[in-house]
């Protein structure tokens, strides 16, 4: 009997052993793989990667963009334009200085008018206005970055970025597919949002979807791609929407023909190529 | 035995926690809480957009997924929409143009005008032609004038049924080089609708009775060089034959008459003895031009002819364009909140070097600044001085004959300009005010402009004229006041 009891109490002690070993290693496994499957960025580390994506893949870049604008009772505005874009500072990073051309196609009233923007981000930007039926290059005073660019429901800011500084992100949660940060701005006096908030596709970093609340925390616009291709290995948002709940308007905003790393030269982004503008480059190839 | 049961029970119970921990361990582990998939918010979440879907991704709404490596091609069939936007490119480049209507009354009798300030109708065609190295620009004006009644054309005047804005040819011969020979508008300078280096022809008839304000400028017959480099750029225009302002001559718009003492109009128009001798009254007009870190700089010169009529013969009593001589500088760059431009230009009146010729504009210096900035959303403000100062005053008053209106040494303008944005932009409201402390008088432009859709557009405005005295720059336009409203096909 005894012999059974020790017999019994060598298994128990060994089942123990190899019980604890296997939960161990287990649960160490589980630990390993959890870390790896949500191995989370840093919140600004988040919103840099969502600007690069939105702004600033490659070194340079054009597209032909159209937009088109309707009002709550269905009216549509129709726009289109080839924008170039180069960085300025570095390729394919978030922040730094870029250099905008935009060339006018439609409507027919500014057609050939060329847009000029050096962006900066410690200081305002500088604008011009190409206007070809006077030969005459406009300096544009700075406007309000939260003002309609030509009539759409898009802002200057959606166009070219909102200076990520100018908010406080923080990261809300974090799913299977999105990062969804929270961005408060830092000075609520000159714009109209109290937040917004953005979801942002984990693994290409495209801010898919950013809806903006008020002061009284009711949502009143609300920002969504419709559509991504990867081009030359760069996830882009071809389609995209801003609608204003308010107003009931909203604007479809494509970008065609778009292509990375065209050799823009800096000096495309001068007089000289706004009083003749630079087909070269302006043309798809 | 108790002892024994427990023991078994207990190691009964361990082996199903490990079965247990085993099986829970093969499924996917659970999100620590804030990481973790609440299912209840899964519906806030967006759906991805197509592009980002993948099959199998679990969780998403399931929407056709792209296939891995899909690219540059849209989705489905050739987007109907895609094609029409390329048909209309197609046609942007190939013609573009409008067709424009307007009428404008005067707001008073005028006893040397038609009641009528405009009543036209005109056709704008434009065709641009690109080639590698070259773009041929062709822009005309198909005009009927019911008022004018002058249909005979004139291609310096731009009378007639034909206006020929532009017709030019641009070259690139080398990476540094820009070369533009033909008919084409040439404008430079910090000004906004005030002129110092920029002696390029202007139309101030256009400008007074309600045309497009891109009738201000009159196209010019010349070469314009364009030379580049990292130090400095640097543009040449020669002009081998005179191209005049389309001035004022009393046939459209009334003046004040120094030779007669009064208002004039129809019944006195300007005669002018117009330098018109090829490459003998040619003009060049040159300028060295610098942004330096947002700030463009600029120096600029001119050898010519007063564009506007600067003097009279005394003996055929004909309207001359005397020789002059223009050196300037300009700066404009972000200023605080805005634009700031300073522009400072010296008039050298060749045929007048003392100022004792009294039949001969004296020589000026002329100086501006401005300043513009939004100063709330979509309404922008720019406020403007001017000087126009004249050199050698005592020279001037001294032989100037006793009849004539004197005018003053410092000739001063202030400009305010106000453009509200209205309407998602499609409502534009202006209003540019010249004022003069120094002559006691003022000029109003008040315009609506309303963009109905993408192609038609109307636009309904004024040109105010005040002045305490009959002669000076703008009281003697006084008689001119006049409404005007117009309509506009964009294609």
């Amino acid at each position: 009997m005894t012999i059974i009891i020790k017999l019994f109490r060598i298994i128990y002690f060994l089942l123990i052993l190899l019980f604890s070993t296997s939960y161990q290693l287990s649960w160490a496994e589980e630990v390993k793989t959890m870390a790896s499957s949500i191995k989370i960025p840093s919140v600004n580390d988040i919103i840099k990667n969502a600007n690069r994506v939105a702004y600033y893949q490659g070194r340079d870049g054009r597209a032909k963009v159209s937009m088109t604008i309707m009002d709550s009772q269905g009216r549509s505005r129709y726009r289109q334009f080839t924008i170039l874009r180069l960085n300025k500072d570095a390729e394919d990073q978030c922040c730094g200085d870029q250099r905008f051309y935009v060339y006018f196609h439609r409507p027919a009233d500014v057609n050939k008018m060329a847009f000029m923007v050096w962006k900066h981000i410690n200081k305002d930007d500088d604008r011009w206005l190409y206007l070809p039926a006077l030969d005459l290059v406009k300096r544009i005073a700075a406007s309000d970055e939260r003002a309609s660019f030509v009539g759409s429901n898009f802002f200057y800011e959606d166009v070219s970025g909102r200076n990520i500084n100018e908010d406080i992100h923080e990261l809300v949660e974090t799913t299977k597919t999105y990062y969804t940060l929270k961005n408060t701005p830092r000075d609520p006096k000159p714009v109209e949002f109290a937040y917004y908030t953005m979801w942002i596709h984990r693994k290409t970093f495209v801010p898919v979807k950013v809806e903006y609340y008020d002061k009284k925390g009711e949502k009143y616009r609300v920002y969504e791609v419709l559509k991504v291709d990867t081009i030359q290995g760069f996830p882009s948002i071809t389609k995209s929407r801003m609608s204003d709940l308010r107003t009931k308007g909203e604007t479809i905003i494509e970008y065609r023909d778009v292509k990375y790393n065209i050799g823009l030269p800096d000096k495309i982004f001068t007089e000289r190529y706004l009083r003749r503008a630079p087909k070269k480059y302006l043309k798809k190839k | 035995m108790i002892k024994i049961l427990l023991r078994r029970l207990h190691i009964l119970l361990l082996i199903l926690a490990l079965l247990v921990s085993v099986v829970y361990a093969q499924d996917e582990p659970s999100l620590p809480s804030g990481l973790g998939e609440d299912e209840l918010k899964d519906g806030e979440e967006p759906a991805l957009p197509s592009g980002l879907t993948q099959s199998g991704d679990k969780g998403s709404t399931v929407e056709p997924a792209l296939p891995q490596g899909l690219t540059e091609k849209p989705e489905g069939p050739p987007d109907k929409e895609a094609e029409m936007i390329n048909n209309i490119t197609k046609i942007a480049f190939d013609m573009t143009g409008y067709w424009d209507a307007r009428v404008g009354v005067r707001t008073q009798q005028d006893p040397y005008e038609k009641d009528m300030s405009l009543g036209e109708t005109r056709l704008q065609l434009e065709i641009e032609r690109d080639w590698t190295m070259a773009t041929f620009r062709l822009k005309t004006d198909l005009l009927y004038d019911p008022v004018f009644n002058h249909h005979r054309i004139h291609m310096e005047k731009g009378q007639g049924w034909l206006d020929l804005r532009e017709t030019s040819l641009s070259l690139t011969p080398t990476s540094f080089m820009d070369v533009k020979v033909g008919r084409q508008i040439l404008t430079w300078g910090t000004g906004d609708m005030l002129f110092i280096n920029d002696l390029f022809p202007k139309d101030w008839n256009s400008f007074f009775i309600g045309r497009d304000s891109e009738y201000l400028k009159a196209p010019s017959d010349a070469i314009k060089t364009s030379l580049y480099s990292g130090l400095v750029n640097i543009d040449i225009i020669y002009t081998p034959c005179f191209d005049s302002d389309r001035y004022i001559d009393g046939r459209r718009i009334s003046y004040w008459n120094g030779m007669i003492g009064r208002r004039a109009g129809r019944d006195a128009q300007v005669r002018v003895d117009m330098p018109d001798d090829w490459f003998d009254d040619d003009e060049v007009a040159w300028r060295i031009f610098k942004n330096l870190r947002g700030y463009e700089l600029a120096i600029y010169g001119y050898q010519g002819f007063w564009k506007s009529p600067g003097g009279t013969d005394p003996v055929s009593g004909l309207s001359i364009f005397p020789g002059l001589s223009v050196y300037g500088a300009s700066a404009r760059g972000v200023v605080s909140k805005g634009i700031s431009n300073i522009e400072i230009g010296y008039y050298d009146s060749e045929d007048d070097s003392n100022g004792t010729n009294p039949f001969v504009r004296n020589s000026e210096f002329r100086f501006l600044l401005g300043y513009e900035q939004e100063v709330a959303k979509d309404l922008t403000v720019v406020i403007q001085y001017y000087l126009e100062h004249m050199i050698d005053y005592d020279n001037y008053q001294r032989t100037l004959p006793s009849v004539s209106r004197i005018a003053d040494k410092n000739r001063q303008v202030v400009t305010l300009r106000l453009t509200k944005l209205l309407m998602k932009q499609d409502l534009k409201l202006s209003l540019f005010t010249y004022y003069s402390p120094t002559d006691n008088d003022a000029y109003l432009r008040p315009i609506i402009h309303y963009k109905i859709d993408d192609h038609w557009s109307c636009d309904v405005g004024g040109n105010l004229f005040f002045g305490k005295d009959d002669h000076t720059f703008f009281g003697q336009f006084e008689k001119n006041n006049n409404m005007y409203a117009g309509m506009r096909y964009s294609f």
